[in-house]
């Protein structure tokens, strides 16, 4: 079968070191006596914790739930007591801490019900699928860890061609080839799940060329299988051919688009280790509780691969596979290029662990002292996204986030290549990450301050607002109260009038009535002189005897104002 | 178990580094300069003797005044490349000072002046080369006939004693001894009206392909070129579009009037166009670095060369093109950076 390949830019052929961990048949590791699962083993929002501490769980019981959308839930690897749930070290670079479950195993490895097998899952819709794989809690297995579930649904796009990557570029790492040669058939049955999910035209499997074996067992289970229009599809060995987005050039000769997703071009791409968890998850009933994990490096003296349960210390794992020797250099999680040295054996195998280095001076190169970047171009040649990453390293190294990013910094998936053949040692995707935290930082600063300023903004607008209208009411009162008082006095002046004038009518007729009767005055009219003046004395005195108290008041306020 | 040191990926690295980088150049320059040393006599090694104590000696004397470190700077072998390349371009009798100049020059101006390694924007080599030969004109003209049986020529002593003390041996003046390089004849006579064959008839300095000699030095240049390509030193970029250029153009006039112009062959196996294709243009410092753009910045070079040869002042432009397209290289790089993955394409 030949089939036309496509080529990307760069590379590096390197030393694949595989052949040391593929002695061994994969076995399971001993139950160990206590299980820490970080409540973060993928891309997205960490899981929320659903049992309390003391409480006995079931194997395969959900001990966290997903939170959000892009989340997945955590399952107990095996039964006991929740004896913990805190801050523990995990596997991160920073070497920080994160919330975690912690379970004392009982031993006794009993299960919850399980969830009832799919014997025919064509009978199922694909979001009926999908659901059961996301209460499953798979993530990608391949070390990315993005929810599985999000990348079985394409939405209203037309899916073209389902991928399963099998490349496994990185050296030492061999978790995938050794699934592929031992569980074919749960690998092909993972597929037809994933391709009914998708409702995907084609499928493509493709695996590095120096994997003959693998390539052989997944062939012929897909023959068994009766897939017969599944294609396994050997690609050259050339690091970083597994990556998703040049597995997808070498295999269709499309680029995914910059900032875009594979689904853009109608490809989705899945981990072969996803595709067999999915048919656990379906066909069996299993969350995912396990995985594969390589552990090797000259560090170990039994490398070979075990079938780990998720939560399992790395310490515990390395115990395993014999006597560490004393030289051991770093821990590193993941291969030799992309993985990141640990800071403790006390972190916990993840869903994504795909490898565990134990490496030696032989197998790692000490941190050498950095040259002066000499522009050989080295990097340039070997990048796989066609960056030039002398030109990131200068601008990333000048602290200018504008230019970098004018360089496509956001293109460089960090594989490495551009610091493994600088011939000035300098850590070159250090600087890139730097430069990509960096901007985040300040991206997630500005939208902070733009949201400040729209608040600001807003408040002060519904001030303004407020106050003007505050105003429009105030301006009407004041005009609807002068409209009133003119219209008032005009009134009162008509009444006044009206009265005088009923007064004056009433005073006549009253004296024309008293002169047509000829009545008597009162005795008060018609008084003599001498009566008057009578009287006004005897007022006056009344008046002046009266009141005496107002008359001290008056004397002492005078007083206590001339104090 | 914890570990305090947590190095960044990648965790492993080939072998090598700068320094061997270096000393691979030095190691592709040897045949060429073998073959120098047998046909100019041992001024050449006096040269580089003298360029690399030089080169070394202000090396260290400017990484102790800017407060760097001495170690790794002093064995990166970067000052031992620029002393080695004076040496392949300076006249085989020139006076120490003459060499002094330029390597020190090279150094504190051209390198360190700039900010050292990886820093300078000119090939710190030709910056030395071009002060000397614009100052020094007459000892940077004193070129010796290559050695052959019927010529005479001075041994090692005689060469030593010349460029220490400046004597000649008795009976001796420096225009007897040195003589016109090919290139030089025949840009002098070409202007004196005379036909390339006439000239090359008329001189013994002209051989099969070039000058004599000259062919040969720049044919093991240029296997050391190759060599250098296969182990991935140096791109095949910068020389193909440095000769390619340099050969069309020169082509395109002599098939004009092969009486008025020198053939395309003569102009790749002459003066210094393979060690400039291979080990100068080639610095990756001062070159242009996306792969487009070292096509572009080597066949500018090999224009320049060509221009300054036929219509210049000088008999070889290859130091003057190099700094020329040194000040270009920027601009070149910015222009011509590849397409990245996935941003559709041009």
């Amino acid at each position: 079968m030949s089939r036309r390949l496509w080529h990307f830019h760069g590379g590096l052929h390197l030393a694949a070191h595989k052949d040391e961990s593929m002695r061994e048949e994969v076995l399971p590791t001993r139950l160990p006596s206590r299980l820490v699962l970080p409540l973060q083993q993928h891309i997205g929002e960490p899981a929320e914790p659903v049992v309390t501490v003391g409480e006995q769980v079931l194997k395969g019981q959900v001990v966290a739930r997903a939170h959000g959308y892009v989340s997945a839930p955590v399952h107990a690897s095996s039964s006991g007591t929740v004896v913990a749930i805190e801050e523990r070290p995990v596997a991160h670079p920073s070497g920080l801490s994160a919330p975690c479950i912690v379970i004392e195993t009982d031993g006794r490895e009993k299960w919850r019900r399980r969830e009832s097998r799919i014997d025919d899952f064509t009978a199922l819709d694909p979001s009926e699928l999908r659901n059961r794989i996301r209460e499953a809690g798979i993530v990608g297995l391949g070390g990315a860890g993005f929810p599985a579930f999000i990348k079985l649904n394409p939405g209203t796009a037309k899916v073209k061609t389902l991928i399963l990557n099998g490349a496994e570029c990185e050296p030492y790492i061999t978790c995938d080839a050794m699934l592929m040669r031992q569980r074919p058939r749960e690998i092909v049955e993972g597929l037809r799940i994933m391709r009914h999910a998708l409702q995907a035209e084609r499928c493509l499997i493709g695996i590095e060329d120096n994997k003959p074996r693998a390539i052989e067992a997944l062939r012929q289970a897909l023959a068994e299988a009766g897939l017969g229009d599944v294609e396994v599809v050997a690609v050259p060995t050339r690091y970083p051919a597994g990556g998703e987005k040049q597995l997808i050039k070498v295999l269709t000769g499309q680029e995914v688009p910059s900032h875009g997703l594979p689904l853009n071009i109608g490809v989705v791409c899945h981990n072969v280790g996803t595709a067999a968890a999915v048919y656990r998850a379906i066909a069996v009933g299993e969350p995912l509780l396990s995985r594969v994990v390589t552990v090797t490096g000259r560090g170990v003296s039994r490398p070979r691969n075990l079938e780990v349960l998720i939560g399992t210390p790395i310490g515990a794992l390395l115990a395993e596979c014999g006597p560490e020797r004393g030289d051991l250099d770093r821990l590193i999680m993941g291969g030799p290029m992309m993985g990141f040295a640990l800071h403790t054996d006390e972190a916990p195998v993840v869903k994504t662990t795909n490898c565990i280095l134990a490496a030696t001076h032989e197998d790692v190169v000490p941190d050498r002292p950095a040259l002066p970047c000499i522009r050989c171009g080295e990097c340039t040649r070997v990048c796989p996204v066609d960056l030039l990453p002398q030109q990131l390293y200068w601008h990333a190294r000048a602290k200018d986030f504008d230019k970098v990013q004018d360089y496509n910094l956001f293109d460089c998936i960090e594989c490495g290549c551009c610091a493994y053949v600088c011939p000035s040692h300098l850590p070159l995707v250090q600087y890139y990450r730097f430069a990509k935290t960096e901007i985040w930082a300040k991206e997630r600063e500005k939208e902070k301050a733009d949201i400040a300023r729209r608040r600001h903004e807003f408040r002060q607008a519904r001030l303004e607002r407020e106050k003007a209208e505050r105003e429009a009411r105030h301006r009407q009162k004041r005009e609807a109260l002068a409209k009133d008082k003119s219209k008032g006095k005009g009134a009162d002046q008509a009444a006044e009038q009206s009265k005088k004038a009923a007064i004056k009518e009433a005073m006549e007729r009253a004296k024309a009535k008293r002169a047509a009767a000829g009545v008597t005055p009162k005795n008060t009219e018609n008084l003599s002189e001498e009566q008057r003046r009578q009287i006004e004395q005897a007022e006056a005195r009344r008046k002046a005897n009266a009141r005496p108290g107002d008359d001290d008041n008056a004397a002492r306020v005078s007083d206590k104002e001339s104090e | 178990m914890k570990f305090l040191d947590t190095p960044s990926s990648p965790h492993v690295h080939p072998a090598g580094g700068v320094t061997q980088v270096m000393l691979r150049v030095i190691y592709a320059l040897v045949p060429g300069l073998v073959a120098y040393v047998y046909f100019f006599g041992w001024g050449v090694v006096i040269n580089i003797v003298i360029a690399a104590v030089v080169s070394l000696g202000a090396e260290a004397l400017m990484l102790a005044l800017r407060r760097r470190p001495l170690r790794p700077f002093l064995t990166d072998a970067s000052a031992l490349v620029t002393a080695m390349l004076l040496g392949a371009s300076l006249p085989p009798l020139a006076p120490w000072w003459l060499v002094t100049i330029a390597a020190l020059f090279a150094i504190v101006v051209a390198k360190h002046l700039y900010g050292g390694l990886g820093y300078n924007p000119f090939n710190p080599a030709m910056v030395g080369y071009a002060v000397v030969l614009i100052s020094f004109p007459r000892e940077m003209t004193a070129w010796l006939p290559p050695h052959l049986p019927d010529v005479t020529s001075l041994g090692f002593v005689d060469t030593l004693r010349y460029s220490l003390l400046g004597h000649l041996p008795k009976g001796l003046n420096l225009d007897a001894v040195t003589m016109a390089t090919p290139l030089d004849a025949m840009k002098t006579q070409l202007g004196l009206d005379k036909t390339v064959g006439e000239i090359v008839a008329g001189s013994p300095v002209f051989g099969a392909l070039a000058g004599k000699g000259w062919e040969w030095i720049n044919g093991l240049y240029l296997a050391g070129g190759l060599w250098l390509i296969q182990r991935r030193v140096i791109t095949w970029q910068i020389p193909a579009g440095m000769l390619g250029s340099l050969f069309l153009l020169a082509l395109f006039f002599y098939v004009g009037d092969p009486g008025a112009h020198a053939s395309p062959l003569f102009e790749l196996f002459s003066g210094a166009a393979m060690l400039g294709a291979f080990f100068i243009a080639t610095d990756p410092v001062s070159a242009a670095t996306t792969p487009r753009g070292r096509l572009y910045y080597g066949a500018g070079i090999g224009v320049l060369t060509f221009v300054i040869r036929t219509w210049g002042g000088y008999p070889d432009g290859v130091a003057f093109a190099v700094l020329l397209m040194n000040m270009a290289a920027p601009t070149i790089d910015y222009y011509t950076q590849p397409r990245v993955f996935g941003h559709g394409k041009e």
